[in-house]
């Protein structure tokens, strides 16, 4: 996780930097998403398939990431795990039907621009309503019970089986179908590979992501103050910080992002079902498990590393692939006990 | 006798007793006093949820594990009934038969997962429980040709339970005396034995051991008890008695299919009923029962009757509609959750004790416990 060293302007840090030694980068998770990629290789047995295979899965492990990075963000600075974070998923999901279905305009017409700009548009609007409804539920429903685990895991399971109710009270409870706009349907072949449009923009949209989180966490002060805040929360408390606040943004961005993913989500399975938020919560628990809690690094590799092991099983042994992710969760808990990036203070 | 019964026990509030008297003899009489099928099958979906709730109970209540991964355990069950039942034939043998391989088969899976992550925190547990469940479910419905598949299994059962069969020649106080009604009362005197054999394990030292786990595992550990071995054990043996709850429910539905016994619903029917019933207070899991299932059945005719008075209303009548039932207990569980940890039970046993005014006992009750100390 610390791979990028803090730099901020005022010369003391500079000269601190110095005298405290960087923590070594564990490269091994990493290495084990190469072997998973190579060991698959000769199992698909042509390079083309393969390639899309592994584009398919790094798309899906992009969308999973955008997703789940915002709850173990959550639990590590605030140690709450929000078991209700499946209906911000829903709930962006639910805004771009709604958004893109009265766009047709622009979803139909023949140019990638307008294209784009309607889906930019249902995800700017549902990342908005997802960030808002986070901060209503975390102001009525998790703030009363920092601190009582227990407690926390009821009400959020309370809070998800309200967030659904409402979301079939206002969409109804029948799934609706989420079509991707022309341009972005079908594939783009180059050579013999075939890669499909929308897995291309899902794996840039993830990058993006992930570049704007490494940014902001590793070389802006709030990024600093939050991780200092996972690391010892009473410590910045005690130098005047109000990690209150921080942590209400948190939960806001984090609830935002779980509604892109939504969007991402809902149009990547081409559509959309109110019980979206308890399908995708175990998939989110198995990446954030993997990845070690807390860990946003962890959570970017163990949400490759599903998204690559479910789209290399679907292809190679479809009857197992409903499993393979458990088969996963209990090879690499054999492995690091405490997740791949262990947070180290727990 | 009574006293023994309980295992000393009491439910220590004039109106608790009341209502589980209540509770009690509307079940005993109900094939006599409300004669009909759906009265019968409401009752018994009721005596089931008792003993499903009860073992939640004693996880969840009793030991403060949340673990999502308990209607695995109602499912084998359940389906242990039904694969035997359907490939041996309908004989008692196929139900013991069925009944003792899904207890083994808990016995072993409830022992691997507790030994295997009990040791970890509270929400690492409840999350890979959740994970394990999944796939469980996905499991059971990827082996069509053991299972059923999504379409479950219908099987026969012994002829002494079958409707069919009609031992008395006359009936009795005016009700006809067939195999439901025998199958009935069967469930009934099983789930009456099993909740009384699980206050029996609450009030043993060993249910003491547990609770003092709960308040704080540490000192617990410092006392000189092994944790892993208690928390172990508690995870075993509320899995077997889910796994008998399991094989009711399929004796008496003589069906079985995922979403009767493994779907994730059931396991937020069951832990809505642990809190709104009364965590730790094995009573808890009687009243919640009941309440719930009677509410799930005929408060939703209500709703659809008062949605339909105010139908046109728009939003009113969508609030109220039938459908929309689980918003409503949701808010009651939010609500619980924060103003009533101790639930129905804990609420009436502490009015009682306002309400007496005596001193108070020398041990503090696992509900007093439960309001006072932060809960982990």
């Amino acid at each position: 996780m610390n791979t990028a060293t803090v730099s901020t302007s005022t010369p003391l840090n500079a000269a601190g930097a110095g005298a405290v030694p960087r923590s070594r980068f564990d490269a091994a998770p990493l290495l084990l998403v190469a072997v998973l990629a190579a060991l698959a290789l000769p199992m698909v047995g042509s390079v083309p398939t393969w390639l899309t295979l592994t584009v398919a899965g790094l798309a899906m492990g992009m969308i999973v990431f955008i997703i789940a990075s915002g709850l173990t963000l959550v639990f590590g600075l605030m140690d709450v795990l929000n078991f209700g974070h499946g209906v911000f998923i829903a709930l962006g999901a639910f805004v771009a039907t709604s958004v893109l279905g009265s766009m047709a305009g622009w979803t139909s017409a023949d140019s990638l621009l307008l294209n784009l700009g309607a889906v930019f548009l249902a995800m700017l609007v549902a990342m908005s309503v997802a960030g808002a409804v986070g901060f209503a539920f975390e102001r009525i429903v998790v703030r009363p019970v920092y601190g009582h685990h227990l407690k926390q895991i009821l009400i959020t399971m309370g809070g998800m089986i309200i967030g659904e109710e409402i979301i079939k009270l206002i969409w109804g409870p029948q799934q609706i179908p989420l079509a991707l706009p022309e341009a972005l349907r079908g594939s783009l072949v180059l050579g013999d590979t075939a890669f499909e449009k929308y897995r291309l923009l899902a794996v840039a949209l993830g990058l993006l992501v992930l570049a704007a989180m490494l940014y902001v966490l590793n070389s802006t002060k709030i990024g600093l103050l939050v991780r200092a805040g996972v690391q010892d929360r009473e410590m910045v408390e005690s130098l005047g910080y109000r990690i209150r606040r921080l942590f209400v943004g948190v939960f806001v961005v984090g609830s935002a992002l779980a509604g892109l993913g939504g969007v991402m989500w809902g149009l990547y399975q081409q559509m959309v079902v109110p019980q979206i938020g308890a399908q995708v919560n175990v998939l989110l628990f198995i990446v954030i498990i993997i990845g070690g809690l807390g860990s946003t690094f962890g959570c970017f590799v163990g949400a490759v590393l599903v998204g690559l092991m479910a789209n290399y099983t679907g292809f190679l042994f479809p009857k197992i692939a409903l499993f393979s992710n458990i088969g996963l969760m209990v090879l690499i808990l054999l492995w690091r006990p405490q997740g791949l990036y262990p947070v180290t203070n727990r | 006798m009574l006293k023994q019964l309980l295992s000393h026990d009491l439910p220590r509030s004039r109106w608790l007793a009341l209502l589980l008297v209540l509770i009690v003899l509307g079940l005993l009489l109900v094939p006599f006093v409300l004669p009909g099928s759906r009265s019968l099958n409401v009752a018994a979906k009721i005596l089931v949820f008792i003993v499903l709730v009860a073992s939640y109970d004693l996880l969840l209540g009793y030991t403060g594990i949340v673990s999502f991964a308990h209607t695995m355990f109602f499912g084998i069950g359940a389906y242990g009934v039904a694969i035997a039942s359907s490939r041996m034939g309908a004989d008692w043998l196929a139900l013991g038969t069925g009944a003792g391989l899904a207890l083994l088969l808990s016995l072993v899976l409830s022992l691997v997962i507790g030994l295997f992550s009990l040791r970890v925190k509270a929400m690492f547990y409840a999350m890979i429980t959740l994970a394990v469940a999944s796939a469980f479910q996905t499991f059971a419905s990827q082996l069509s040709h053991f299972t059923g598949g999504e379409d479950g299994l219908s099987f026969r059962v012994p002829e002494w339970l079958t409707p069919s069969f009609e031992p008395l020649a006359q009936p009795l106080f005016g009700v006809t005396v067939d195999g439901r009604l025998i199958t009935y009362y069967l469930v009934f005197a099983v789930a009456l034995g099993l909740v009384l054999l699980m206050l029996r394990i609450v009030n043993s030292p060993f249910g003491r051991v547990l609770q003092a786990i709960r308040e704080n595992d540490f000192r617990a550990e410092a006392i000189g008890y092994r944790t892993v071995v208690y928390r172990t054990l508690s995870n075993v043996l509320s899995a077997l008695f889910a796994t008998l709850a399991g094989c009711l429910l399929a004796l008496w539905l003589r069906y079985n299919g995922p979403d009767t016994s493994l779907s994730f619903e059931i396991m937020l029917d069951i832990l809505l009923i642990v809190v709104i019933g009364g965590m730790g207070t094995i009573y808890g899991a009687v009243v919640g029962s009941a309440l719930f299932v009677l509410a799930q059945n005929y408060l939703q005719d209500l709703m659809r009757a008062a949605s339909g008075a105010v139908e046109g209303v728009g939003l009113l009548s969508q609030l109220i509609s039938p459908d929309r039932w689980l918003l409503w207990l949701g808010v009651l569980f939010v609500l619980c959750v924060y103003h009533f940890p101790s639930g129905i039970v804990g609420r009436l046993r502490q009015a009682a004790r306002a309400a007496s005014m005596a001193p108070p006992a020398s041990t503090p009750t696992p509900v007093q416990a439960a309001e006072t100390a932060p809960v982990r």
